[in-house]
């Protein structure tokens, strides 16, 4: 699956895009639902939770096992994508687009800046196997 | 060094994740694991179970010796026939379920477990008498062809590759062989289908022809899925050395008709058969949200009553399912101790998805 560019990468495999807002939009990648396989559960974090980087904030649950997914950054949660609930399968099939988790507000935006290329992510990813 | 079977390069044409089983490398799935499942429920799919031991026993005392070595009585079965049994140790905990074939009776074939290969030779070898031979089947593939559709497709595919077995006519749990091939009207999904043995040399070619009929190829997450909505075992999950089959929900298997046949066990296990063992399996159907998984605690108002055996997500029934082992003293609703929280779940009928059909 192609990864797109304007996307940067936390070393637990979630990614991040930065919306025209300031906001952040959150999801996990293709490489990561792949490990994972069809998901049958998500639990998404409640809205203005305010949490720190690396802070487990939601959880995915396939038929395999649960993984839990950790804040990219320090910030509040703005908002959680309400299809995962019927649809949770978005984020295998969709990991960038309708898969999204959830979006937050950064403390910091320069932290999200810090966070892995695409390129990087993907040597990262390599590296890993 | 991990093994691969004669199905290995098939496997990966059609993009196979790989995992280690038993000792070999076998697809967990090819795709969508939930996918597969769904296929085999409404169609046909086929799984390579190869890694899977197949023992033939043959010599005059083979009758004689299996309805020793059995808990189920092998002298209940007609030529072509098979039957589902334990094989248990003589303070009755199961060394393996399995399922065994009568061809003649001088000639019988077991199918047992991978993971159980070596216990199981080595127990067979030490419990058997003289004139009876044991010749474990080698280079032989195992195909298994699950869903409404599988006997239809099969049987299309076994004439495109020259075999004439008329498989269609073929009743449950029954079987026919034909030169190198063998095959057995069973399953281990709940599904109607087909479990086909063949020599490896012809592996490759009948899997193209069963893919050219339509039937998906399905892996490992699949068949554990299917299995257990279909409320089966597993050996060394819901089966294991310290409990008897009637503590695992398979007291079926223990067959006590004949007073006069001395079968390995027995003692115990007749008493198991009447009255029922310390535990008992039940079916456990989730009431929030979440997945049971094996080693999870089930409580009873605060007290440890029991463990999951085998736990899931149902594609079938979407929602999550499993297996437990309670202390027999319980009834009625229970909770289930889920990563530190308590969520309820009911006692439910096994199977879960019974004959391919979700209940209502």
């Amino acid at each position: 699956m192609e990864i797109p560019g304007d996307l940067k990468f936390a070393p637990s495999h979630e990614w991040v895009r930065i919306e025209e807002d300031g906001s952040v939009t959150v999801g996990i990648s293709g490489h990561a639902q792949e490990q994972l396989g069809d998901l049958v559960f998500v639990e998404t974090p409640e809205v203005d939770h305010v949490c720190e980087a690396e802070e487990g904030i939601a959880v995915v649950e396939s038929v395999k096992a649960a993984s839990d997914i950790y804040a990219p950054v320090a910030g509040k949660i703005l908002d959680t994508n309400g299809n995962l609930a019927e649809n949770p399968e978005l984020v295998n099939s969709e990991p960038y687009e309708g898969g999204w988790i959830f979006k937050l507000l950064p403390d910091e935006l320069a932290d999200v800046e810090n966070l892995m290329d695409p390129d990087d992510y993907q040597a990262y990813c390599e590296a890993e196997e | 060094m991990t093994k691969q079977t004669a199905l290995y390069t098939a496997h990966k044409e059609h993009s196979a994740k790989f995992v280690s089983f038993a000792g070999y490398e076998l697809p967990i799935h090819y795709g969508s694991q939930i996918g597969e499942h769904h296929t085999v429920r409404q169609s046909a799919g086929m799984f390579d179970v190869s890694h899977m031991t197949t023992v033939d026993i043959h010599g005059a005392g083979a009758m004689d010796w299996l309805r020793h070595l059995l808990t189920n009585d092998v002298a209940k079965l007609s030529d072509g026939r098979a039957l589902y049994t334990c094989m248990c140790r003589e303070d009755g905990g199961v060394l393996d379920d399995l399922i065994v074939y009568r061809m003649t009776t001088d000639r019988f074939r077991l199918i047992v477990n991978a993971a159980t290969r070596e216990k199981d030779l080595a127990w067979m070898q030490g419990h058997k008498p003289a004139g009876v031979e044991l010749d474990e089947l080698l280079d032989t593939s195992l195909i298994a062809v699950q869903g409404p559709d599988a006997v239809k497709l099969a049987a299309q595919a076994l004439k495109e590759v020259g075999q004439t077995l008329p498989i269609e006519s073929l009743n449950r749990f029954a079987a026919l062989e034909s030169k190198d091939w063998f095959i057995g009207r069973t399953g281990y999904t709940g599904e109607d289908g087909v479990e086909i043995s063949l020599p490896d040399a012809q592996a490759l070619a009948f899997w193209q022809a069963l893919t050219e009929q339509g039937v998906k190829p399905a892996g490992l997450g699949a068949r554990d899925t299917l299995r257990l909505e279909a409320g089966l075992c597993l050996y060394g999950q819901d089966l294991d050395e310290d409990h008897s089959p009637a503590e695992s929900g398979i007291a079926t298997t223990i067959d006590i008709n004949d007073p006069d046949r001395d079968f390995i066990g027995r003692e115990t296990l007749e008493d198991h058969k009447m009255f029922g063992g310390r535990f008992c399996q039940i079916g456990l159907v989730l009431d929030g949200r979440g997945v049971l998984r094996q080693g999870q605690i089930v409580e009873r108002v605060g007290r440890d009553i029991g463990r999951v055996t085998s736990g899931t997500f149902s594609p079938t029934r979407e929602l999550s399912i499993a297996l437990a082992r309670v202390d027999k003293e319980f009834l009625g609703g229970c909770d289930v101790n889920i990563r530190n929280r308590l969520v309820g779940a009911h006692i439910a009928s096994v199977p879960f998805v019974p004959h391919g059909r979700a209940r209502e």
